[in-house]
C-alpha cells in the first residue's frame, strides 16, 4: 500500500516540482502543495515509458555540453538560412550512423542534439539500437558527417554516462 | 529604459524575425518533405530563442525582474522541437514519402 505513496523517480520529481515553482510566479503554499501533487502524480502515471532507473550520469559535464550544442545551433542556422536564401539545390542525404552510445537516455539526448543542430534531422533508431538513420539536409561526405557528430557530441556523452 | 538595452532589444526582434522568415521560406523553397523538415524545426529554434531574449530583456529592463517563464518556454521549444521533427520524419518514412531524386541513401524498412 505504501509503494503507491513513495517517488519511483525521484530526479524526475524533483524536476516537476521545481518547475512548477517557477511556473507559477513566486512560492506560497499552495503552490507546493500543487507541486507535490504533481511530483507524485506524474511519475506514477508514466511509470510505464521509464523502462529502467537512469545510469549514474556525470551531471557536471552536462553545462559545457549544453553550451556547446547551442553554440552550434547558432552556427549552423548561418549556414542553413544561406543554403535556404542562396539558388543551388541542396543535396540531401540519409546516413546510417553506428551508435557507440547503449544507453537508452544517452541516445534519446544524441538524437535530439543531432536534430537540434540544423542540417541534421535524426529519422529513426533501429530496433537493436545499434543504429541511427540521419537525414542530412546538405552533405558532399558521409563520414565527414559522421565523425563531425561523433567527436562533438557522441564522445562527451560517452563521458558522461560511463 | 537605457538605450543600450533598446538596441539590443530591437537588434533581437529584427534577428529572431529574418530567422522566423528565413525557416517559412525554408518550406516553401526545399525540394521534398525531409529537406523541408530542416527549415522550420532549425531555424525557427534560433529565431525564437532571439525573441526570447529581447522579451526577457525588455521586462529586466524596465523593472519588472528577470522572466524566468521566457527561458523556460525556451528550454520546453529545444525539448520538443526534435521530438515532433523525429516523429515526422517517422511517419513519412512508414507511408513510403517520395525522396528527391538526387538523395543519397535511401530511408530503411523495419
Amino acid at each position: 500500500m505504501f509503494d503507491r505513496l513513495s517517488f519511483p523517480q525521484p530526479w524526475l520529481s524533483l524536476i516537476l516540482f521545481l518547475i512548477w515553482q517557477i511556473l507559477s510566479d513566486g512560492v506560497s503554499g499552495g503552490s507546493v502543495v500543487v507541486g507535490l501533487i504533481l511530483a507524485w502524480l506524474i511519475p506514477q502515471i508514466t511509470h510505464g515509458f521509464w523502462p529502467e532507473r537512469p545510469a549514474f550520469v556525470k551531471v557536471w559535464r552536462m553545462p559545457a555540453y549544453i553550451l556547446r550544442v547551442l553554440k552550434d545551433i547558432v552556427i549552423a542556422s548561418f549556414s542553413v538560412a544561406w543554403l535556404i536564401l542562396t539558388p543551388r539545390n541542396p543535396r540531401p542525404a540519409f546516413i546510417s550512423y553506428p551508435l557507440r552510445l547503449d544507453h537508452p537516455l544517452a541516445i534519446s539526448i544524441l538524437a535530439s542534439t543531432i536534430s537540434l543542430t540544423p542540417g541534421t534531422v535524426s529519422a529513426d533508431v533501429s530496433d537493436d539500437n545499434k543504429t541511427l538513420l540521419i537525414h542530412a539536409l546538405d552533405a558532399t561526405n558521409d563520414q565527414e558527417v559522421i565523425d563531425a557528430i561523433y567527436n562533438s557530441y557522441e564522445k562527451p556523452l560517452m563521458e558522461m554516462f560511463q | 529604459m537605457s538605450p543600450l538595452a533598446e538596441y539590443a532589444i530591437s537588434a533581437l526582434l529584427v534577428f529572431g524575425g529574418a530567422f522566423t522568415l528565413i525557416g517559412a521560406i525554408g518550406l516553401a523553397r526545399l525540394p521534398d518533405f525531409y529537406t523541408r523538415l530542416h527549415g522550420p524545426t532549425k531555424a525557427t529554434t534560433v529565431g525564437v530563442g532571439a525573441i526570447m531574449l529581447s522579451s526577457v530583456i525588455y521586462f529586466s529592463a524596465i523593472g519588472e525582474g528577470v522572466g524566468i517563464s521566457e527561458i523556460l518556454i525556451t528550454v520546453f521549444l529545444l525539448m520538443t522541437a526534435p521530438v515532433s521533427a523525429n516523429m515526422l520524419a517517422k511517419a513519412a518514412m512508414h507511408i513510403g514519402v517520395k525522396t528527391v531524386e538526387d538523395t543519397e541513401g535511401k530511408p530503411w524498412e523495419q
